[in-house]
């Protein structure tokens, strides 16, 4: 029987249908379930590593010794597994290896909104979109048969609304596969300029073989309808042309890279208008212009953020002259923001970084919400552990920002790629302090364990980095260490290592307030006490309210961290009780 | 039986175990079925919203303005951000609680006027928080307000009760209990 599965269930699903052995990746979102849900089942090995550019690399060796394998992060994360993404379309595979590329349209909890399919042409690779999450598992079997066929290593594109959307599928008995035999070949795999040379050859000759394979295979699909306008679409976006033109003929491209030419060409000569319908860029009208053929795209379909279905029709329809109706108007009401939890450790660091006018270099993670208002903490945030990198640039260039300035990084943010900015920081004489904000888990995406929590993705006990002694390793002499929850010793600490004239690794240790056990008993406010100062509305916490010009503290929201006891002058936040009246 | 049904809450409501049960008695049905959800930073004590169609045919996951049979609002001022997308004729179930943002807890805005917004929709406004802390399980409301959805739906009270059990673990009465103040509340 069909079972409901999110996209990400049915990639882990395929996966471990196709014999898939190995599976490795570094969390974000939307991608982060399909390893979580994959390390579920039995007979197969999978791991967090510290970065996806790691991940990759473990997955390059694990299908080069002969398991089909399955790569996983978002699409930022590709980005950081570029380098050998790019060689390895060179070297080839040896089992399959599949790495899953999920994209974040609409910026749902990412930093940019880029198109990754543009990747498969980059690196000459084969790209794959599902467009449901049954398809998304069938797709993992036919991407592994097409990785081994073609020895290409192949990406799996998927969108937020495929990773995240629970659809029907169906499930099918794993295959028993061999371990197929690693054999030595330096022409192969070892990339020097004159072997490289020769497999770009090979690359192209593959490039052929996949242009010929992109006519016939059953993943590019021709649905015959009705009427004078037709479509070329792929992934999510399918499901929105069906939904807005059920009746109409779709050329469903399930293969985005390489596309079928002539498979293209016959579609377009049956109807008269031609739309082609994709998120983001104009990846596939790029493609259909160079080919000679007239379509209507980007110039009616946006091109930022994502499409729904009535976008779709509208902008189709009104393209055909009909009339369309305007989106409503937004109704004036106040955003609600993501914000940090009652308790959350990150909330006193900023709180302090605000008081201390400091420049603040940011970077991925919760933490990052320490931008918003009140708090209003950060200058700068790009990518996984740009704000170290930055602090030194700020300096460099203007050494006014000596002593002013700190970057923040998380535990897993630090450990995915922030060891090397603090070895250039140390190396080229910066004096930058980096805050390693230590919540012992990757929360924005979860709590997934990582290097420094003890614990692997399959539940086993592993060593722990101890962030002290690997910063003093790098040769940096001041490092401190101090409880998020102690206000004052914070800014102390905070304020005496940005005046230092050297490099500081301050590590602000607490647990993330959603780890089990964080929760203490709720505080409350002494209304006679409170003068009605706002002091404690500065933290921006949502437990705390401003009512009647007094402070209240919700008792079901408050976790009991005590910080804002710590910034009222006059003692009116007290342990006990469960409210205020 | 084609119906669309937006949950709209703040992060942490508890609007994707809600989902996942309609989905579940929808797919028991034999209709097809799409559940769309966002994870992530949005999870933060941010505005969510789960997205729910079943019906003989489904495409889009998504559902678009004045496309929504249902509206099942945790919180008023997420039910005010979404009136707009119930069709004429649908109906907002909304829980009867306000959870102010974070630019109302700092003074930066107000609170809206929820009446003043809710008398140009089909909308019944619930004290499912109330209701559920009376049946000792603060965390039932999702369940009081699927107690209303199921009324107004076609599927046989057993399926909800069967998929509810099957989803609570060691909340299974407790969940039942408040599923059954919702149903038999009477609207």
């Amino acid at each position: 029987m069909a079972k409901l599965m999110t996209g990400n269930e049915a990639i882990a699903r395929g996966a471990y249908e196709a014999g898939v052995k190995v599976g490795v990746g570094y969390p974000g979102t939307p991608s982060t379930e399909i390893l979580e849900n994959f390390a579920k089942y039995p007979g197969i090995y999978a791991q967090w590593s510290p970065n996806e550019k790691v991940a990759l690399e473990v997955g390059i060796g694990a299908a080069l010794a002969g398991a089909r394998t399955i790569v996983t992060m978002k699409h930022v994360g590709v980005n950081v597994a570029a380098d050998p993404l790019l060689t390895l379309s060179y070297t080839g595979v040896n089992a399959a290896l599949v790495l899953v590329s999920a994209d974040d349209p609409g910026l749902h909890s990412s930093q940019n909104e880029q198109d990754n399919r543009y990747y498969g042409k980059l690196a000459k690779i084969p790209v794959i979109e599902p467009a449901d999450s049954e398809e998304a598992r069938q797709y993992v079997k036919l991407a592994c048969e097409l990785s081994e066929q073609f020895d290409t290593p192949v990406i799996l594109r998927t969108t937020t609304r495929i990773a995240h959307t629970h659809t029907l599928t169906e499930e099918e008995e794993p295959l028993a596969l061999e371990l197929k035999p690693y054999i030595k070949n330096p022409q192969k795999y070892v990339m020097v300029p004159g072997n490289a040379k020769l497999r770009h050859q090979v690359v192209e000759e593959r490039r052929q073989k996949l242009l010929e394979y992109a006519e016939n295979t059953p993943l590019n699909r021709m649905e015959e309808g009705m009427g004078e306008i037709g479509f070329i679409t792929s992934g999510i976006s399918y499901q929105y042309v069906k939904e807005a033109f059920p009746e109409a003929p779709v050329l469903k491209l399930g293969l985005t890279w390489p596309l079928p030419e002539k498979l293209i060409v016959k579609f377009a000569q049956k109807v008269k208008t031609l739309f082609v319908v994709e998120e983001l860029e104009p990846y596939l009208e790029e493609h259909l212009r160079a080919l000679g053929l007239k379509v209507v795209g980007k110039e009616i379909i946006p091109r930022t953020g994502e499409l729904d279905h009535k976008i779709v029709k509208n902008a189709v329809l009104k393209y055909l002259g009909e009339e369309v109706a305007d989106r409503s108007l937004e109704l004036n009401l106040p955003p609600r923001p993501p914000v940090m939890c009652p308790g959350c450790p990150h909330r006193p660091v900023f709180y302090t970084l605000n008081q201390l006018k400091l420049t603040v270099t940011g970077d991925i993670g919760c933490y990052t919400l320490g931008v918003m208002p009140p708090l209003s903490a950060i200058d700068t945030t790009v990518c996984m552990g740009a704000g170290i990198g930055m602090a030194l640039g700020l300096e460099k260039a203007n050494p006014e920002f000596k002593g002013k300035t700190v970057a923040v990084i998380g535990d897993s943010t630090f450990l995915h790629s922030g060891i090397t900015p603090l070895i250039d920081m140390v190396y080229n004489g910066g004096t930058g302090t980096i805050l390693i904000l230590d919540n012992r888990t990757t929360a924005m995406t979860g709590h997934q364990p990582h290097p420094a929590t003890g614990k692997t993705l399959m539940g086993n006990p592993a060593p722990q980095v101890d962030f002290a002694a690997l910063a003093r390793a790098l040769g940096v002499k001041r490092v401190a260490v101090v409880d998020s929850f102690d206000l004052k010793k914070l800014k102390e600490v905070i304020a005496q290592e940005v005046a230092a004239a050297e490099v500081s690794v301050v590590i602000v240790q607490r647990e993330c307030a959603l780890l089990p056990n964080q929760g203490k008993e709720p505080l409350r406010v002494i209304e006679d006490n409170c003068t009605g100062c706002k002091s404690c509305l500065k933290l921006g916490c949502p437990a705390i309210a401003f009512r009647d010009k007094k402070a209240y503290i919700d008792p079901l929201l408050c976790n009991g961290c005590g910080v804002c006891a710590q910034v009222c002058k006059f003692s009116a936040i007290v342990k006990g009780g469960d409210s205020h009246e | 039986m084609n119906k669309n049904i937006l949950l709209a809450g703040v992060g942490g409501q508890g609007t994707i175990l809600a989902s996942k049960i309609i989905a579940g008695v929808a797919g028991r049905a034999g209709l097809k079925v799409k559940v769309a959800e966002v994870h992530g930073m949005a999870q933060r004590g941010g505005a969510v919203v789960t997205y729910l169609r079943f019906g003989s045919r489904v495409n889009s996951p998504l559902i678009a303005e004045k496309e929504a049979d249902f509206l099942l609002a945790f919180e008023k001022l997420e039910a005010l951000r979404w009136f707009k997308y119930l069709k004429p004729d649908g109906l907002a179930l909304v829980n009867d609680q306000e959870i102010y943002p974070l630019p109302v807890l700092t003074g930066a805005a107000s609170y809206p006027d929820y009446a003043a917004f809710a008398a140009e929709v089909n909308s019944y406004l619930i004290a499912a928080r109330e209701i559920a802390q009376k049946l000792n399980n603060p965390r039932g409301i999702n369940m009081v307000l699927l107690g209303l959805l199921a009324q107004k739906l076609d599927f046989a009270e057993e399926d909800w009760i069967v998929e509810i059990k099957n989803r609570s673990g060691k909340f299974a009465e407790a969940n039942i209990a408040c599923f059954q103040a919702g149903y038999n509340y009477g609207i």
